[in-house]
């Protein structure tokens, strides 16, 4: 018995900026979670993968991450990737707050 | 103090020029990850859950105030304003980007520091005493033989490819504050029966997975055979150490492996071999090591400041009676000052009070700081009289919390806040038990308790070695976390014990409460600590206050 596929996205860090990335089904990697593609089926979770593995002078360990469809968009399923979608919980840095890595910008 | 000869001047800056070509060549797409992950690893860049994070070394934690001063401004110019003082005497940046990395560590260069050989499988940055050169026990600065370590371990060509990374620790005084027994090579000054100083040499232990402690492969090893029987030690491990499952590729394995006697054989063939080849050109170094290491010139005069603030001022007298130390010079004190004000990340320092720590460094303290693995920076030579202004300066800049050696002043890794190989987090945890604590007015009551908090089994935070651990574990996609009772990470060091299963994220900071509520009611008198009550106790009473409803059932 085959156990069902968890959906997933494709996800990896920004090879410049250092950021949380999701590959689209447009090719495009986003800073948003809501905005990743969703994969449904585990074929086409693989060659998603490979897709975004291939851009190799863009981004940094991919891999695919478990989620689910949520009114927004795909949500994250573990609490390692819903961190990852908001940033560190000690200050107010990162994703939750629309910042990225590097020099405060104020 | 000592600081960078020419040859190291020049490595260091040769090393930022090829890294500075590294990136440059990564960032337009002629090196592949895979090619360029080695290298940035070598010099101190990792990625991490968010971001880039610069590992920077603190050789045996001592920092000058220009340094301290330079951190401060890399933390602003090219990171959030802040930067984290780790277990192992290191500072990370937890927010670089790749572009600003060469800057970064150019700017490090101009200081003498730098982060090479913070990662990868090689010979750490070798690790101290933080009370070094001031503590009233000790029997040698053990800071001159850590940098004559470091001066041959760096870049050493034959252990640049270990089998997996080593550490070594070194400490001067009887009293361990530099957990030597869970290195890899731990290094204790010693003297023999005819008065000379020497080490005795421990090996093989290591915390993470299979945490173990150190036992003694030399009883007593003359100064000068220093670097000869370190170099035996890693050569034998080099040849017998595992390359094939990086779970047993450390020393501690390589010993339990083989055994204690094998290991000694082998080690004392290879230094009988090796010890010819030493010709007195590192004796040589050392006098020059230990010159540049010449203890300050101590200023005589009254101390009346200090004794009047501390009969009149009850925050004074709390704080003067937690963060200070005996100083060898019975009119110095040795200053701690903790990064765990309650709510705080521990270990965490704001650009702007690296400034307050540095300028009271120059003014206080013969211009000298160090960070304690147990993340606290120490102001180590303070004259007396010099103590209130310190506090007074120190309470502004939110760094007087009077909590070291207390519940609150907590060991915590970065754990899933920024660790990509975190299976929990540990920061909000440390956290909210110091602010738990903080309101419940018992810390003092409660003494001398050290927790340790570490956001996965590699045990980053010296969880095995708290007297309450905890180890935060990913059971079923749920934060979960493991606590052990009764580890020792001093002269008398053991690995706590597992007391049960593990607790949920929301019951944590409760069932710490109950731990320690079972130690107030059970203590003979106040004090008896909560290690001593615990080996007196065993685990039984502590378990039963974890567990309460088992206890019940039990009884049923
Ligand atoms: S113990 Fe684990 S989570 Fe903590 S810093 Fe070390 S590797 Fe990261």
């Amino acid at each position: 018995m085959s156990r069902k596929f968890t959906p997933k996205v494709v996800t990896a860090n920004d090879l410049l900026i250092g950021d949380v990335v999701y590959l689209t089904h447009d090719d495009r990697w986003t800073r948003e979670h809501r905005e990743a593609e969703l994969i449904e089926d585990e074929a086409h979770a693989q060659l998603r993968l490979l897709d975004g593995a291939s851009q190799k002078n863009i981004v940094v360990g991919v891999y695919l991450a478990d989620a689910k469809a949520g009114p927004d968009g795909p949500e994250p399923t573990h609490f390692r990737e819903a961190f990852r979608t908001r940033g560190p919980s000690n200050y107010a840095h990162g994703k939750q707050v629309g910042e990225q890595p590097g020099p405060r910008q104020h | 103090m000592y600081s960078y000869n020419d040859f190291d001047e020049a490595f260091v800056r040769e090393r930022v020029a090829q890294f500075s070509q590294q990136v440059a060549r990564r960032i337009d797409g002629s090196l592949t990850e895979d090619e360029f992950k080695p290298l940035r690893l070598m010099n101190g860049l990792y990625l991490q859950l968010h971001a880039y994070m610069l590992r920077v070394a603190i050789p045996y934690g001592t920092l000058n105030p220009t340094q301290m001063r330079q951190l401060a401004y890399i933390a602003e110019t090219w990171d959030k304003g802040y930067g984290h003082f780790t277990t192992r005497q290191n500072i990370q940046f937890n927010w670089p980007l790749l572009k600003d990395v060469p800057a970064m560590l150019s700017a490090l260069a101009d200081v003498g520091m730098h982060a090479i050989q913070t990662s990868g499988n090689t010979i750490r940055n070798v690790t101290s005493d933080h009370f070094a050169a001031a503590a009233s026990d000790e029997i040698e600065d053990p800071r001159p033989y850590a940098e004559l370590l470091r001066q041959w371990s760096t870049d050493h060509p034959e252990f640049q490819f270990l089998p997996r990374k080593f550490k070594i620790a070194v400490t001067g005084s009887p009293n361990d504050r530099a957990v030597v027994k869970s290195h890899d090579i731990g290094l204790r000054m010693i003297r023999n029966d005819r008065g000379e100083v020497g080490f005795e040499v421990l090996v093989g232990g290591g915390l993470g997975r299979t945490p173990m402690i150190g036992q003694v492969v030399r009883d007593f090893l003359p100064v000068a055979d220093l670097l000869p029987y370190c170099e035996a030690i890693v050569s034998v491990y080099n040849l017998l150490g595992r390359r094939d499952n990086k779970y047993k590729a450390r020393i501690k394995i390589t010993v339990h492996e083989n055994g204690l006697d094998e290991i000694r054989r082998r080690v004392e063939e290879r230094f009988a071999q090796i010890r010819p080849e030493f010709h007195g050109h590192d004796q040589k170094l050392l006098e020059d090591i230990r010159a540049a290491f010449a203890p300050p010139a101590f200023r005589n005069a009254p101390t009346d400041a200090h004794d009047q603030f501390y009969a009149a001022d009850p925050v004074y007298r709390a704080w003067a009676d937690t963060n200070l130390a005996a100083h060898r010079n019975a009119q110095y004190s040795i200053v701690t000052i903790s990064l765990k004000a309650p709510g705080t990340t521990p270990g965490d320092a704001t650009a702007e009070q690296m400034r307050v720590m540095a300028d009271l460094a120059e003014r206080f303290s013969h211009g000298e700081l160090r960070i304690s693995h147990e993340q606290n920076v120490i102001l180590p030579h303070v004259h007396k009289s010099d103590l209130p202004a310190i506090h007074a300066a120190l309470v502004q800049a939110r760094l007087g919390t009077a909590n070291v050696g207390l519940i609150s002043d907590i060991i915590a890794c970065p754990g899933m806040d920024y660790c990509a190989l975190a299976t929990a987090r540990s920061i909000p945890v440390a956290q909210e038990i110091a602010t738990r604590f903080d309101e419940l007015k018992l810390e003092h009551e409660i003494g001398p308790l050290k927790i340790k908090i570490s956001g996965c089994i590699n045990a980053c935070g010296h969880h095995h070695v708290g007297h309450i651990g905890i180890l935060g574990l990913d059971r079923a996609g749920v934060e979960n976390y493991q606590i052990t009772l009764g580890g020792d990470g001093t002269e008398t060091a053991v690995i706590g014990e597992r007391a049960g299963p593990g607790f949920a994220y929301d019951e944590i900071v409760p069932a710490i409460e109950r731990l320690v509520q079972a130690y107030l009611a059970n203590r003979t008198e106040p004090t008896e600590t909560f290690l001593q009550a615990y080996r007196r106790l065993g685990l039984g009473p502590f378990k039963a206050a974890l567990y309460p409803a088992e206890g019940a059932q039990d009884a049923a």
